[in-house]
Protein backbone atom coordinates (compact mmCIF):
# COMPACT_ATOMS: atom_id res chain seq x y z
CA UNK A 1 0.00 0.00 0.00
CA UNK A 2 1.56 3.32 -0.84
CA UNK A 3 2.14 5.98 1.65
CA UNK A 4 -0.09 8.24 0.09
CA UNK A 5 -3.54 5.99 1.17
CA UNK A 6 -2.19 5.34 4.51
CA UNK A 7 -1.29 8.59 5.62
CA UNK A 8 -5.09 9.85 3.81
CA UNK A 9 -6.40 6.72 5.91
CA UNK A 10 -4.86 7.61 9.16
CA UNK A 11 -5.67 11.71 8.26
CA UNK A 12 -9.39 9.96 8.35
CA UNK A 13 -9.01 7.81 11.44
CA UNK A 14 -8.04 11.36 13.69
CA UNK A 15 -10.49 13.02 11.62
CA UNK A 16 -13.04 10.90 12.81
CA UNK A 17 -11.51 10.65 16.68
CA UNK A 18 -11.88 14.55 16.52
CA UNK A 19 -15.52 14.50 14.85
CA UNK A 20 -16.70 11.62 18.36
CA UNK A 21 -14.82 13.74 20.04
CA UNK A 22 -16.91 17.04 19.21
CA UNK A 23 -20.28 14.73 19.04
CA UNK A 24 -20.00 13.99 22.71
CA UNK A 25 -18.80 17.56 24.09
CA UNK A 26 -21.49 19.63 22.12
CA UNK A 27 -24.18 17.20 21.22
CA UNK A 28 -24.22 14.85 24.62
CA UNK A 29 -22.65 17.15 27.29
CA UNK A 30 -24.19 20.28 25.61
CA UNK A 31 -21.54 22.40 27.66
CA UNK A 32 -21.82 25.95 27.51
CA UNK A 33 -19.16 28.09 26.11
CA UNK A 34 -20.28 31.74 27.40
CA UNK A 35 -17.57 34.53 29.00
CA UNK A 36 -18.06 35.16 32.21
CA UNK A 37 -19.52 39.05 31.67
CA UNK A 38 -22.60 37.20 29.80
CA UNK A 39 -24.24 36.29 33.23
CA UNK A 40 -24.56 37.80 36.80
CA UNK A 41 -24.49 36.36 40.17
CA UNK A 42 -27.32 36.94 42.79
CA UNK A 43 -27.13 35.44 46.37
CA UNK A 44 -30.45 34.29 48.15
CA UNK A 45 -30.01 33.37 51.75
CA UNK A 46 -32.86 29.87 52.79
CA UNK A 47 -33.82 28.03 55.93
CA UNK A 48 -33.23 24.73 53.90
CA UNK A 49 -31.78 23.80 50.34
CA UNK A 50 -33.53 20.33 50.76
CA UNK A 51 -31.75 18.58 47.46
CA UNK A 52 -30.52 21.34 45.69
CA UNK A 53 -26.95 21.24 43.64
CA UNK A 54 -24.97 23.30 42.14
CA UNK A 55 -25.62 23.22 38.55
CA UNK A 56 -28.86 22.85 39.49
CA UNK A 57 -31.37 25.01 37.21
CA UNK A 58 -33.25 28.36 37.78
CA UNK A 59 -36.56 28.44 35.83
CA UNK A 60 -39.04 31.47 34.97
CA UNK A 61 -41.79 29.90 34.39
CA UNK A 62 -40.19 26.71 32.97
CA UNK A 63 -37.80 28.51 30.92
CA UNK A 64 -34.05 27.71 32.21
CA UNK A 65 -32.83 31.82 32.84
CA UNK A 66 -29.48 30.14 34.87
CA UNK A 67 -27.74 27.95 37.08
CA UNK A 68 -26.87 27.36 40.71
CA UNK A 69 -23.56 28.51 41.29
CA UNK A 70 -22.42 27.80 44.50
CA UNK A 71 -24.29 26.56 47.98
CA UNK A 72 -22.72 26.87 51.21
CA UNK A 73 -23.35 27.78 54.92
CA UNK A 74 -23.54 31.62 56.32
CA UNK A 75 -21.61 30.74 59.55
CA UNK A 76 -22.52 33.90 61.57
CA UNK A 77 -26.07 33.14 60.72
CA UNK A 78 -26.12 29.11 60.31
CA UNK A 79 -28.09 29.57 57.06
CA UNK A 80 -27.44 28.16 54.00
CA UNK A 81 -26.31 30.84 51.39
CA UNK A 82 -27.07 30.17 47.37
CA UNK A 83 -24.99 31.59 44.58
CA UNK A 84 -26.91 31.72 41.31
CA UNK A 85 -26.06 33.03 38.08
CA UNK A 86 -28.76 34.60 35.42
CA UNK A 87 -28.30 34.99 31.39
CA UNK A 88 -27.51 38.59 30.92
CA UNK A 89 -30.80 38.68 28.72
CA UNK A 90 -32.84 38.35 31.48
CA UNK A 91 -33.38 41.22 33.92
CA UNK A 92 -35.62 40.97 37.17
CA UNK A 93 -36.51 43.78 39.16
CA UNK A 94 -35.80 43.27 43.07
CA UNK A 95 -38.96 42.40 44.11
CA UNK A 96 -38.79 38.97 42.40
CA UNK A 97 -39.03 35.96 45.00
CA UNK A 98 -36.93 32.81 44.88
CA UNK A 99 -38.58 28.87 45.63
CA UNK A 100 -36.78 25.62 46.12
CA UNK A 101 -39.43 23.36 43.79
CA UNK A 102 -39.24 19.59 42.60
CA UNK A 103 -39.85 18.84 39.31
CA UNK A 104 -42.44 15.91 39.60
CA UNK A 105 -42.93 14.03 42.59
CA UNK A 106 -39.86 12.20 43.09
CA UNK A 107 -37.37 14.61 40.45
CA UNK A 108 -34.63 16.80 40.80
CA UNK A 109 -35.02 20.56 42.64
CA UNK A 110 -34.40 23.64 40.76
CA UNK A 111 -35.04 26.92 41.84
CA UNK A 112 -38.37 28.81 40.90
CA UNK A 113 -37.91 32.37 40.29
CA UNK A 114 -41.19 34.62 40.02
CA UNK A 115 -40.44 38.03 38.76
CA UNK A 116 -42.30 40.84 41.00
CA UNK A 117 -43.35 43.60 40.12
CA UNK A 118 -41.87 46.75 38.49
CA UNK A 119 -42.60 50.49 40.07
CA UNK A 120 -41.16 53.56 39.62
CA UNK A 121 -38.98 53.02 42.87
CA UNK A 122 -38.10 49.68 41.94
CA UNK A 123 -34.51 49.18 40.70
CA UNK A 124 -33.27 46.05 39.16
CA UNK A 125 -31.57 43.13 40.15
CA UNK A 126 -27.55 43.33 39.45
CA UNK A 127 -24.71 41.61 40.10
CA UNK A 128 -24.13 40.60 43.46
CA UNK A 129 -27.44 41.73 44.29
CA UNK A 130 -29.52 39.78 47.43
CA UNK A 131 -33.18 38.23 46.20
CA UNK A 132 -34.90 38.42 50.54
CA UNK A 133 -38.16 36.58 49.64
CA UNK A 134 -37.35 32.89 49.53
CA UNK A 135 -39.39 30.21 50.10
CA UNK A 136 -37.19 27.09 51.33
CA UNK A 137 -37.55 23.36 50.47
CA UNK A 138 -40.61 20.96 50.50
CA UNK A 139 -38.70 18.18 52.94
CA UNK A 140 -41.25 15.04 52.39
CA UNK A 141 -40.20 13.58 55.61
CA UNK A 142 -40.69 16.71 57.64
CA UNK A 143 -44.35 17.01 56.04
CA UNK A 144 -45.16 13.16 56.69
CA UNK A 145 -43.87 14.05 60.12
CA UNK A 146 -46.64 17.18 60.36
CA UNK A 147 -49.38 14.95 58.94
CA UNK A 148 -48.50 11.92 61.47
CA UNK A 149 -48.40 14.65 64.44
CA UNK A 150 -51.84 16.40 63.33
CA UNK A 151 -52.89 12.91 62.77
CA UNK A 152 -52.42 11.30 66.60
CA UNK A 153 -53.35 14.61 68.19
CA UNK A 154 -56.87 14.26 66.81
CA UNK A 155 -57.13 10.46 68.23
CA UNK A 156 -57.16 12.11 71.68
CA UNK B 1 12.74 -31.09 52.42
CA UNK B 2 9.15 -30.97 50.52
CA UNK B 3 8.97 -27.24 52.60
CA UNK B 4 12.20 -26.17 51.37
CA UNK B 5 11.68 -27.25 47.65
CA UNK B 6 8.41 -24.52 48.14
CA UNK B 7 9.74 -21.90 49.18
CA UNK B 8 12.28 -21.92 46.78
CA UNK B 9 10.19 -22.27 43.74
CA UNK B 10 8.35 -19.19 45.44
CA UNK B 11 11.24 -17.35 45.61
CA UNK B 12 12.20 -18.34 42.37
CA UNK B 13 8.90 -17.30 40.68
CA UNK B 14 8.98 -13.94 42.72
CA UNK B 15 12.53 -13.11 41.37
CA UNK B 16 11.24 -13.76 37.38
CA UNK B 17 7.94 -11.90 37.95
CA UNK B 18 10.54 -8.76 39.15
CA UNK B 19 13.12 -9.42 36.73
CA UNK B 20 10.15 -9.39 33.99
CA UNK B 21 9.11 -6.21 35.59
CA UNK B 22 12.41 -4.53 35.15
CA UNK B 23 13.05 -6.01 31.34
CA UNK B 24 9.39 -4.72 30.56
CA UNK B 25 10.07 -1.11 31.95
CA UNK B 26 13.96 -1.12 30.53
CA UNK B 27 12.13 -1.84 26.91
CA UNK B 28 9.59 0.97 27.29
CA UNK B 29 12.74 3.30 28.92
CA UNK B 30 14.71 2.77 25.63
CA UNK B 31 11.67 2.75 23.66
CA UNK B 32 10.02 6.17 24.40
CA UNK B 33 12.88 8.30 26.97
CA UNK B 34 16.03 7.90 25.39
CA UNK B 35 16.78 10.85 23.14
CA UNK B 36 13.27 10.69 21.00
CA UNK B 37 14.07 11.06 16.82
CA UNK B 38 10.19 13.17 15.79
CA UNK B 39 11.08 13.90 12.01
CA UNK B 40 13.03 9.69 11.55
CA UNK B 41 9.74 8.76 13.80
CA UNK B 42 6.63 9.84 12.45
CA UNK B 43 6.57 8.01 8.98
CA UNK B 44 6.71 4.96 11.17
CA UNK B 45 4.47 6.18 13.38
CA UNK B 46 1.62 6.66 10.64
CA UNK B 47 2.12 2.91 9.50
CA UNK B 48 1.63 1.62 12.94
CA UNK B 49 -1.40 3.74 13.33
CA UNK B 50 -3.07 2.47 10.30
CA UNK B 51 -2.28 -0.73 11.37
CA UNK B 52 -3.42 -0.67 15.01
CA UNK B 53 -5.94 1.99 14.80
CA UNK B 54 -7.61 2.28 11.23
CA UNK B 55 -7.79 -1.51 10.78
CA UNK B 56 -9.46 -1.73 14.50
CA UNK B 57 -12.28 1.24 13.57
CA UNK B 58 -14.63 -1.63 12.13
CA UNK B 59 -14.61 -4.23 14.99
CA UNK B 60 -14.77 -1.26 17.42
CA UNK B 61 -17.75 0.89 15.27
CA UNK B 62 -19.96 -2.27 14.95
CA UNK B 63 -19.35 -3.32 18.74
CA UNK B 64 -19.84 -0.01 19.81
CA UNK B 65 -23.45 -0.03 17.82
CA UNK B 66 -24.55 -3.04 18.72
CA UNK B 67 -23.30 -2.40 22.81
CA UNK B 68 -25.65 0.85 22.50
CA UNK B 69 -28.22 -0.92 21.11
CA UNK B 70 -28.69 -3.77 23.43
CA UNK B 71 -27.87 -1.56 26.78
CA UNK B 72 -31.12 0.44 25.12
CA UNK B 73 -33.22 -2.47 25.04
CA UNK B 74 -32.48 -3.84 28.21
CA UNK B 75 -32.54 -0.72 29.85
CA UNK B 76 -35.97 -0.05 28.49
CA UNK B 77 -37.45 -2.95 29.64
CA UNK B 78 -36.25 -2.27 32.97
CA UNK B 79 -37.38 1.56 32.74
CA UNK B 80 -41.05 1.25 31.44
CA UNK B 81 -42.03 -0.19 34.78
CA UNK B 82 -41.57 2.51 36.35
CA UNK B 83 -43.07 4.82 33.57
CA UNK B 84 -39.26 6.53 33.70
CA UNK B 85 -38.23 5.40 29.83
CA UNK B 86 -37.09 8.88 28.97
CA UNK B 87 -33.89 8.08 31.52
CA UNK B 88 -32.52 6.09 29.02
CA UNK B 89 -29.97 8.66 27.31
CA UNK B 90 -28.42 9.28 30.40
CA UNK B 91 -28.66 5.77 31.28
CA UNK B 92 -27.17 4.39 28.02
CA UNK B 93 -24.27 7.73 27.68
CA UNK B 94 -23.20 7.34 31.22
CA UNK B 95 -22.42 3.24 30.82
CA UNK B 96 -21.14 4.11 27.58
CA UNK B 97 -18.72 7.03 29.00
CA UNK B 98 -17.77 5.80 32.25
CA UNK B 99 -17.51 2.09 31.89
CA UNK B 100 -18.18 0.36 28.46
CA UNK B 101 -16.90 2.84 26.04
CA UNK B 102 -13.17 2.74 27.48
CA UNK B 103 -13.40 -0.78 28.93
CA UNK B 104 -14.99 -2.50 25.67
CA UNK B 105 -12.50 -0.75 23.77
CA UNK B 106 -9.46 -2.11 25.87
CA UNK B 107 -10.09 -5.63 25.68
CA UNK B 108 -11.39 -5.34 21.90
CA UNK B 109 -7.80 -3.50 21.25
CA UNK B 110 -5.98 -6.25 23.52
CA UNK B 111 -7.22 -9.15 21.21
CA UNK B 112 -7.60 -6.67 17.58
CA UNK B 113 -4.35 -5.27 17.93
CA UNK B 114 -2.48 -6.23 21.06
CA UNK B 115 -2.17 -10.15 19.98
CA UNK B 116 -1.19 -9.08 16.40
CA UNK B 117 1.54 -6.72 17.84
CA UNK B 118 3.20 -9.89 19.98
CA UNK B 119 2.78 -12.38 17.34
CA UNK B 120 4.68 -9.46 14.51
CA UNK B 121 7.15 -8.76 17.05
CA UNK B 122 7.53 -12.66 18.11
CA UNK B 123 8.23 -13.78 14.92
CA UNK B 124 10.31 -10.57 13.74
CA UNK B 125 12.75 -11.91 17.11
CA UNK B 126 12.33 -15.33 15.79
CA UNK B 127 13.34 -14.91 12.82
CA UNK B 128 16.06 -13.06 14.09
CA UNK B 129 14.85 -9.67 11.93
CA UNK B 130 15.63 -7.78 15.56
CA UNK B 131 19.54 -8.90 15.88
CA UNK B 132 20.00 -7.85 12.86
CA UNK B 133 18.92 -4.51 13.14
CA UNK B 134 20.98 -4.42 15.88
CA UNK B 135 23.80 -5.65 13.53
CA UNK B 136 23.14 -2.77 11.09
CA UNK B 137 23.17 -0.26 14.46
CA UNK B 138 19.56 0.42 14.50
CA UNK B 139 18.47 0.57 17.47
CA UNK B 140 15.09 -1.80 17.24
CA UNK B 141 14.07 -0.42 20.61
CA UNK B 142 13.76 2.73 18.22
CA UNK B 143 12.27 1.36 14.92
CA UNK B 144 10.25 -1.05 15.84
CA UNK B 145 8.95 -1.04 19.54
CA UNK B 146 8.51 3.21 20.04
CA UNK B 147 6.10 3.97 17.27
CA UNK B 148 3.87 0.86 17.81
CA UNK B 149 4.08 1.73 21.31
CA UNK B 150 2.92 5.52 20.34
CA UNK B 151 0.76 3.91 17.71
CA UNK B 152 -1.61 2.04 20.69
CA UNK B 153 -1.17 4.93 22.57
CA UNK B 154 -2.73 7.70 20.46
CA UNK B 155 -5.67 5.45 18.51
CA UNK B 156 -7.29 3.84 21.44
CA UNK B 157 -8.64 7.04 23.60
CA UNK B 158 -9.60 7.87 19.79
CA UNK B 159 -11.27 4.18 18.82
CA UNK B 160 -12.93 4.84 22.41
CA UNK B 161 -14.66 8.56 21.72
CA UNK B 162 -15.93 7.05 18.49
CA UNK B 163 -17.16 3.75 20.71
CA UNK B 164 -19.10 6.15 23.36
CA UNK B 165 -20.56 8.29 20.14
CA UNK B 166 -21.74 5.55 17.89
CA UNK B 167 -23.05 3.63 21.22
CA UNK B 168 -25.39 6.52 22.34
CA UNK B 169 -26.57 6.36 18.30
CA UNK B 170 -26.95 3.38 18.89
CA UNK B 171 -29.06 3.53 21.73
CA UNK B 172 -30.90 6.30 20.25
CA UNK B 173 -31.45 4.02 17.45
CA UNK B 174 -33.36 1.79 19.74
CA UNK B 175 -35.26 3.60 22.28
CA UNK B 176 -36.26 6.95 19.42
CA UNK B 177 -37.20 5.07 16.41
CA UNK B 178 -38.11 1.90 17.79
CA UNK B 179 -39.24 2.29 21.33
CA UNK B 180 -40.74 5.54 20.48
CA UNK B 181 -39.53 7.59 23.46
CA UNK B 182 -39.38 10.77 22.61
CA UNK B 183 -36.48 12.61 20.45
CA UNK B 184 -36.32 16.04 22.37
CA UNK B 185 -36.72 14.21 26.07
CA UNK B 186 -34.46 11.17 25.49
CA UNK B 187 -31.32 14.47 24.42
CA UNK B 188 -32.36 16.98 27.02
CA UNK B 189 -32.13 14.50 29.77
CA UNK B 190 -29.37 13.51 28.33
CA UNK B 191 -27.53 16.46 28.37
CA UNK B 192 -28.58 17.76 31.71
CA UNK B 193 -27.15 14.69 33.50
CA UNK B 194 -23.58 14.43 31.41
CA UNK B 195 -20.80 16.41 32.62
CA UNK B 196 -17.93 17.50 30.86
CA UNK B 197 -15.43 17.19 33.20
CA UNK B 198 -16.67 14.35 35.06
CA UNK B 199 -17.80 12.52 31.96
CA UNK B 200 -16.13 12.58 29.24
CA UNK B 201 -12.71 14.23 30.54
CA UNK B 202 -12.62 10.90 32.81
CA UNK B 203 -13.57 8.76 29.80
CA UNK B 204 -10.55 9.97 28.07
CA UNK B 205 -8.13 9.59 30.99
CA UNK B 206 -9.81 6.19 31.53
CA UNK B 207 -8.66 5.01 27.94
CA UNK B 208 -5.27 6.51 27.86
CA UNK B 209 -4.26 4.63 30.68
CA UNK B 210 -5.51 0.96 29.26
CA UNK B 211 -4.27 1.88 25.99
CA UNK B 212 -0.64 2.54 27.97
CA UNK B 213 -0.68 -0.73 29.79
CA UNK B 214 -2.42 -3.12 26.74
CA UNK B 215 0.50 -1.92 24.40
CA UNK B 216 2.85 -2.44 26.66
CA UNK B 217 1.95 -5.71 27.48
CA UNK B 218 1.51 -6.78 23.57
CA UNK B 219 5.19 -5.23 23.18
CA UNK B 220 7.09 -6.60 25.92
CA UNK B 221 5.34 -9.97 25.52
CA UNK B 222 6.38 -10.14 21.52
CA UNK B 223 9.95 -8.75 22.09
CA UNK B 224 11.09 -11.08 24.80
CA UNK B 225 9.44 -14.02 23.30
CA UNK B 226 10.41 -17.57 23.41
CA UNK B 227 11.93 -17.96 19.66
CA UNK B 228 10.06 -20.80 18.51
CA UNK B 229 6.47 -21.33 17.24
CA UNK B 230 5.51 -22.55 20.68
CA UNK B 231 6.65 -19.69 22.76
CA UNK B 232 4.92 -17.27 20.20
CA UNK B 233 1.94 -18.77 20.35
CA UNK B 234 2.04 -18.92 24.11
CA UNK B 235 3.22 -15.38 24.16
CA UNK B 236 0.02 -14.10 22.36
CA UNK B 237 -2.45 -16.02 24.13
CA UNK B 238 -0.44 -14.37 27.17
CA UNK B 239 -0.28 -10.83 26.14
CA UNK B 240 -4.34 -11.00 25.62
CA UNK B 241 -5.26 -12.87 29.23
CA UNK B 242 -2.86 -10.37 30.97
CA UNK B 243 -3.98 -7.52 29.21
CA UNK B 244 -7.60 -8.61 29.86
CA UNK B 245 -7.20 -8.93 33.13
CA UNK B 246 -4.94 -5.83 33.97
CA UNK B 247 -7.54 -3.40 31.99
CA UNK B 248 -10.51 -4.72 34.70
CA UNK B 249 -8.26 -4.53 37.74
CA UNK B 250 -7.46 -1.01 36.85
CA UNK B 251 -11.18 -0.16 35.82
CA UNK B 252 -11.77 -0.64 39.12
CA UNK B 253 -9.12 1.14 40.27
CA UNK B 254 -9.55 3.96 38.26
CA UNK B 255 -13.44 4.13 39.36
CA UNK B 256 -12.98 3.97 42.50
CA UNK B 257 -10.71 7.03 42.32
CA UNK B 258 -12.83 9.16 40.01
CA UNK B 259 -16.34 8.38 41.36
CA UNK B 260 -16.34 7.61 44.69
CA UNK B 261 -17.60 10.36 47.04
Amino acid sequence: MSTRKIELFVGMFLLAGIAAFLVLVFKVANIEVQSADSRYQLTARFDNVGGLKVRSPVKVGGVVVGRVMDIHLDPDRQEPVVTISIDRKYSFPETSSLAILTSGLLGEQFLGLTPGFVDDDIAMLDDGDRIDDTRSALVLEDLIGQFLYSVSNKDE
Amino acid sequence: MAVADGVQLLGRRTLKAISGLGRAGLMLWGAIVRQPNFKKGLPLLLKQIYVVGVQSMVIILVSGLFIGMVLALQGYNVLVEFGTEESLGPMVALALMRELGPVVTALLFAGRAGSALTAELGLMKSSEQLSSLEMMAIDPLKQVVAPRFWAGVISMPLLALMFTAVGIYGGHLVGVEWKGIDSGAFWSILQASVEWRQDIVNCIIKSGVFAFVVTWIALYRGYHVVPNPEGISKATTQTVVQASLAVLALDFLLTAMMFAR
